[in-house]
């Protein structure tokens, strides 16, 4: 089944938006941010602007009618900073004119007078002075302490992995418009419709109701327009609010570069003790969480952080601390595997080090210590299936991997200036939002006169074919032509009270509430066929393919004649549903719970060359068996995994956020911060979805697919560390994402 | 006053020709398939066609509008993806939609015309080359494997049609098979009378204007630089002087004119017979679009430190000719770099050409580029080496480096050192060293000072290890 939005993608017609025409008398918004990293700001001179023709408002904190607060989770962030500024690119004042080249312009000339403040970049750092953006966590299991010297070997170590930045093609921008009664309409490019909304209210001083916020869809999100799009929604909702007028801000890639956040930076520590067969007895880590300058949604990462500390292991004892920092950086925020990617760094990198020390291949600690069914997790939930073990016997014997491993070790003792390596990597990936509540979607179906339906729910479509997996679940469950039915913007109107489309939940709790919906509508269409047909039971109709059967018997009767019918008899034809992902809890006073509805397991098999004269190198090949469940698009779900694959590659590899002295950021372009290209990324991806597969609560069996197969590009790392070994067999390994071709070289030779 | 056709419709328009197509494009004729992604060139999802009448014929190129002026498209005809659209999807938006190459959908019309370019102008389809006609498209969604499958299928579904078609030069019926195939919408067919036309009446506009005028060649880095200010600069389009857009050579000389695109040379029989490694180095520059716009003069006069062709040019020992409107000069090209962006160039000096010797006999050439991604990237470093190498002694050699130094260098101490010499690995190690003394190197985005003096030092190897895989043991080297 293809994705149905893809055919207007080719066209060049979906969308976005900066592609919606607006109306006459549109006024268009630039954003004057902090030049200094921390600081105290004395004086903002507008003063040129006013020479300006075309200038109509320069608007600032003062202008803000309710409350100049945009936190979500915690309310420590200001939309335009008052006396203070935190990072470099914190808007401070907006500029509304009549053309984008003109406030462009303007924004220019605005001076700021910052008196310059010490910052703090480094989460060690800001450790040490105390600067948290919540209390440290810790989730425990066992007792590592008393653990220790049962241990034959302890291993210790500092992992480092940056920050990315997300890429989504689309910038960050919004569109708004005032409507009669003072209340305003935003068009948003963002995954959490009702976050903005909520916090345009708060900002104007206006009840939530007077504020719509509406999404066609977006153009690639990855976590970055979760919290991330309440910026540039706010300040074209109080713009349009003070001047009356539509006003629309899209922002420039440098620009967005330069003021949103990325993926957290992490420093970590870790130790690990084993016995000689490679048994995992204890683990301990701490997690130094770069958080930028304000929460944003630093703590759910936190949390995920915590929760998957332990990857595809079963360690009896473990005790797994995180502290989220407080930095001079934009805010970080979410993106793809929203911690769970630094988390699980950490420990394949103490289990590399601790094969090291046992000179045996890492495979060998993995397997022994690979999740079966029953297994507890530090957070207190045992395992509900044993999947984990089967992705790695199959992935074994379908890619072959010991005979890949051979075919290496002779190509490597017949090359001198080539060597190659490879990685196994397992995963984990629990899915749910780890704060409970926020697992609740609901569904809004209107079936038409003609037969055809409608859909609107939660999920935000950004590129991950949720619009179509939607459509196949009404058509599924209506058990009509998949033509019939058309999913609808993502309107605050229409759903209320949202979850954002994240942690790679949209499916499923959108298709599910869809279902629900959907088989409300069925039992009354079913009803109504029975009292046309003067069938005692409602229980003996069914509704196949368009027609109406009588327990098996075809009737004659047709959709859109039922639906005429049903219409004709005051029967309601649309259904509200509401759905909750059942048994799902977790108490963070003793953090233990089941906070998670399955785990999605998975085994990437990585092989990579590298050029040891020149320093570069290329990715062979990235073999995957994938726990998917029962999945119901492979087209679409296959397009995830290869997609997230080389993502995830992109981060371990060569996307470097570098940042000079003073913490501006240097890498602010396409130009400087590279993500893979057709040619950088894998000549061979292989999936392989693991056969007789379905989870308990996904939809229609199927397990959610968004974030984990971002976590396989870590085996990239390793997969080149390896091949760096077979070139310098006493390389000490610093485990640092990302590996640039520039650390592989150094690592190759001395410098000069 | 610009005349183009934008798809099918006449365009006739008074707008500053600085201003970038882009915005003409989205803004003015509110066609929003086009997508702004990066302004510089580094993503395609602004990529348009850009047809040009020559001989009967339109050559269309894909270029990234967000660095093409306005005033560029004179006499052109630009195609968008709304003009490739019809009431069916086409072959390769059908196999986009089959394989599951798009998702988001905002680079997407960016792909489908660097492929629609591929179609209409390879002379033989080809998998790889069809691959690489997007080098300057990037995607953050798919991971690409979707996109290599849809090629996949859009070269068998090309390639059983042409080859089926025996004894037939495809290339002449190109635009007509496309046509045919449903490719490319039936209008597409009148375009080249249309163009004719076009050009009966184009006066080209040579004079210079007084006030403060802004050359500009390709202007794939001038744009980059100053995307806002170039709308209402004085601009004057170099490129369209078509005197300096052709490559000639003499007896022993090759000759390249200034505004000769980064993809004319790579394509050139001339140069091709020279380097056979041409394809391999060239596709090391920029990506397919960009490398359709800039030109060589625009290269050595933008003077980066890093620029890959100044770098190829310098081991060439090239001569460039510069012309002040009263005569024409020329000195080396090494000598034209005075420091960090300054060129020994008066104000009014043009570059109208440059020249370089055929390489003698026994000469060996070899250019080689890091950058942190492979393709579409600027270089970390880069170096080029020229030798010459007869009965055990170097005669003749010019090593040049870039991103070592405040200018792209050419490295007169190693040349020192080397002439005469007989090639062994000690003799390639010492080399090295001295080339440690020449350069400069500073950290910054694209390595820190140590990595760009341990890689010109690996590049140097590289040089030799490829040339001179009989003098020079590897194992020595590593």
């Amino acid at each position: 089944m293809i994705n149905t939005d893809a055919i207007f993608h080719v066209k060049g017609e979906s969308q976005f938006i900066d592609d919606r025409l607006t109306p006459e008398g549109t006024l268009y918004a630039a954003v004057f941010t902090s030049p200094v990293a921390h600081g105290k700001i004395i004086k903002i001179n507008t003063a040129p602007l006013k020479r300006i023709e075309g200038v109509v408002k320069v608007i600032t904190a003062s202008d803000i009618p309710g409350e100049n607060q945009i936190g979500n989770i915690i309310q420590d962030e200001v939309l335009l900073a008052e006396d203070e500024v935190h990072y470099i690119g914190q808007p401070i004042a907006i500029v509304v004119g009549t053309k984008p080249e003109i406030v462009r312009k303007a924004v220019k000339l605005i001076r700021a007078k910052v008196e310059v403040l010490p910052p703090v970049f480094n989460p060690r750092e800001a450790f040490k002075k105390g600067h948290l953006i919540t209390p440290t966590r810790t989730f425990s299991l066992g007792d590592v302490n008393k653990t220790w010297k049962e241990c034959d070997l302890i291993v210790e170590g500092t992992v480092e992995s940056g920050g990315q930045e997300h890429v989504y093609l689309e910038t960050q921008g919004a569109f708004s418009y005032p409507t009669e009664k003072n209340t305003i309409k935003v068009i948003s490019s963002t995954q959490a419709p009702s976050t903005v909304q909520k916090i345009v209210a708060r900002v104007l001083d206006l009840p939530i109701r007077m504020i719509e916020v509406d999404v066609l869809r977006i153009g690639g999100g990855f976590g970055g327009k979760e919290d991330q799009a309440v910026s540039w929604a706010a300040m074209t909702a109080l713009a349009s609010y003070k001047l009356k007028k539509p006003v629309k801000l899209v922002l420039r890639r440098k620009e967005d570069i330069l003021m949103t956040g990325k993926r957290h930076p992490y420093s970590s520590d870790f130790k690990m003790g084993l016995k000689r067969n490679g048994k995992i007895l204890a683990y301990e880590n701490t997690f130094y969480q770069n958080a930028g300058a304000s929460a944003d949604l630093s703590t759910a990462i936190m949390e995920r952080s915590l929760f998957h500390a332990t990857n595809s292991y079963y360690i009896p004892n473990a005790k797994i601390n995180c502290a989220s920092c407080r930095t001079n950086f934009p805010p970080n925020t979410a993106f793809r595997g929203f911690g769970a990617p630094q988390a699980m760094f950490v420990i394949e990198s103490a289990i590399f080090k601790a094969a090291d020390e046992l000179g045996v291949d890492p495979t060998v600690i993995q397997k022994k210590n690979l999740l079966k069914k029953g297994d507890v997790f530090p957070y207190g939930m045992k395992l509900q299936d044993g999947k984990m073990r089967k992705c790695w016997e199959v992935a074994g014997e379908k890619y072959k991997v010991e005979k890949i491993k051979e075919r290496i070790n002779k190509f490597n003792s017949n090359n001198k200036i080539y060597k190659k390596g490879i990685s196994i990597m397992p995963i984990c990936f629990g899915i749910s939002f780890t704060s409970s509540f926020l697992n609740q979607a609901s569904a809004l179906v209107h079936i038409y006169t003609d037969g055809s339906v409608s859909v609107s729910t939660a999920a935000i479509e950004m590129g991950q074919g949720v619009n179509t997996k939607i459509r196949q679940v009404a058509a599924k469950v209506l058990s009509i032509n998949i033509d019939r039915v058309e999913v609808l913007s993502t309107k605050t109107s229409r759903v209320a009270n949202t979850s954002p489309t994240a942690a790679s939940t949209g499916a499923d709790l959108n298709g599910n509430a869809t279902k629900v919906a959907c088989k409300n509508l069925m039992e009354r269409l079913r009803k109504v066929a029975s009292d046309y047909l003067k069938v005692i039971s409602a229980k003996d109709i069914q509704i196949i393919d368009e027609e109406v059967y009588i327990k098996g018997r075809k009737t004659g009767l047709k959709w859109d004649e039922l639906v005429n019918k049903a219409y004709m008899n005051r029967v309601s034809l649309s259904a509200q549903a509401h759905y909750v992902t059942p048994n799902i809890f977790f108490d963070r006073n003793i953090e233990k719970g089941k906070p998670f509805a399955y785990h999605v397991f998975g085994i990437a098999v990585t092989e990579v060359t590298i050029d040891c004269l020149r320093g570069i190198y290329e990715i062979d090949s990235v073999k995957v068996v994938h726990d998917a469940g029962k999945s119901f698009n492979l087209l679409i779900d296959r397009g995830q995994m290869e997609g997230g694959i080389v993502q995830g590659i992109g981060w371990a590899t060569i996307e470097e956020l570098m940042y000079g002295d003073d913490g501006k950021l240097l890498t602010d372009s396409l130009a400087t911060y590279k993500i893979p290209d057709i040619y950088f990324a894998p000549k061979d991806i292989k999936v392989h979805f693991l056969k007789d597969s379905n989870s308990l609560s996904g939809i229609l069996k199927s397990k959610a697919i968004g974030e984990p197969p971002f976590l396989y590009g870590i085996g990239t790392y390793f997969a080149l560390i390896k091949a760096i070994r077979e070139f310098r067999l006493d390389l000490k390994v610093n485990f640092s994402i990302p590996i640039t071709p520039e650390k592989v070289l150094l690592s190759l030779y001395e410098k000069i | 006053m610009i005349n183009f056709i934008l798809n099918t419709e006449s365009i006739s328009t008074e707008l500053p020709p600085g201003m970038p197509l882009l915005d003409f494009v989205r803004d003015n004729k509110k066609l929003k398939g086009t997508k702004e992604g990066c302004r510089e060139g580094d993503c395609g999802a602004c990529l348009i066609l850009l047809g040009e009448y020559k001989r009967n014929k339109v050559f269309y190129k894909s270029v990234n509008s967000c660095l093409l002026p306005l005033g560029e498209v004179n006499g052109k005809q630009v195609v968008t993806i709304e003009g490739v659209n019809s009431n069916k999807l086409n072959l390769i938006q059908q196999a986009f939609v089959d394989e599951g190459a798009s998702q988001c959908g905002f680079c997407t019309p960016g792909f489908i015309l660097s492929l629609t370019a591929y179609f209409l102008n390879a002379i033989e389809i080809k998998e790889n080359e069809a691959i690489s006609s997007i080098d300057g498209n990037i995607c953050r969604c798919t991971g690409y494997t979707s996109i290599i499958r849809a090629i996949q299928k859009l070269c068998k579904d090309f390639g059983l049609h042409i080859y089926s078609k025996n004894g037939l030069d495809p290339k002449p019926n190109r635009l007509k098979l496309l046509v045919d195939k449903k490719v490319l919408p039936e209008y597409f067919l009148d375009i080249p009378d249309r163009l004719h036309k076009i050009s009966l009446n184009k006066k080209v506009d040579s004079k210079i204007p007084k006030k403060s005028p802004v050359f500009i060649a390709g202007g794939t880095d001038l744009y980059i630089q100053k995307p806002d200010e170039l709308s209402t600069e004085n601009l004057v389009f170099l490129s369209q002087k078509k005197k300096l857009k052709k490559i000639w050579r003499d007896k022993d000389r090759i000759f390249i004119g200034s505004m000769t695109t980064v993809e004319d040379i790579k394509s050139s029989s001339i140069i091709q017979k020279l380097f056979p490694e041409t394809e391999k180095y060239f596709k090391l520059i920029s990506s397919t679009p960009i490398r359709y716009r800039a030109t060589v003069g625009g290269n050595i006069v933008n003077a980066s430190p890093i620029g890959d062709l100044t770098i190829f040019l310098l081991a060439l020992n090239t001569m460039v000719v510069l012309n002040d409107g009263k005569k024409q000069r020329e000195l080396l090209l090494r000598d034209f770099y005075k420091g960090y962006k300054q060129l020994n160039k008066k104000r009014n000096d043009i570059l109208e050409y440059i020249w370089f010797k055929k390489p003698n006999k026994n000469s060996f050439f070899n250019f080689e580029k890091v950058s942190r991604r492979k393709y579409l990237d600027i270089a970390s470093v880069n170096s080029a080496i020229l030798i010459q190498y007869d009965k055990g002694a170097v005669i003749n050699i010019h090593l040049s480096a870039g991103g070592i130094a405040p200018i792209p260098l050419y490295l007169s101490k190693v040349r020192s050192y080397l002439l005469g010499k007989e090639i062994n690995s000690e003799i390639v190690k010492e080399a090295s060293r001295i080339a440690q003394s020449e350069i400069s190197p500073i950290s910054d985005v694209r390595g820190s000072n140590d990595y760009k003096r341990l890689l010109l030092r690996q590049l140097i190897y590289c040089h030799f290890v490829t040339l001179f895989p009989k003098e020079v043991n590897v194992d020595e080297l590593l």
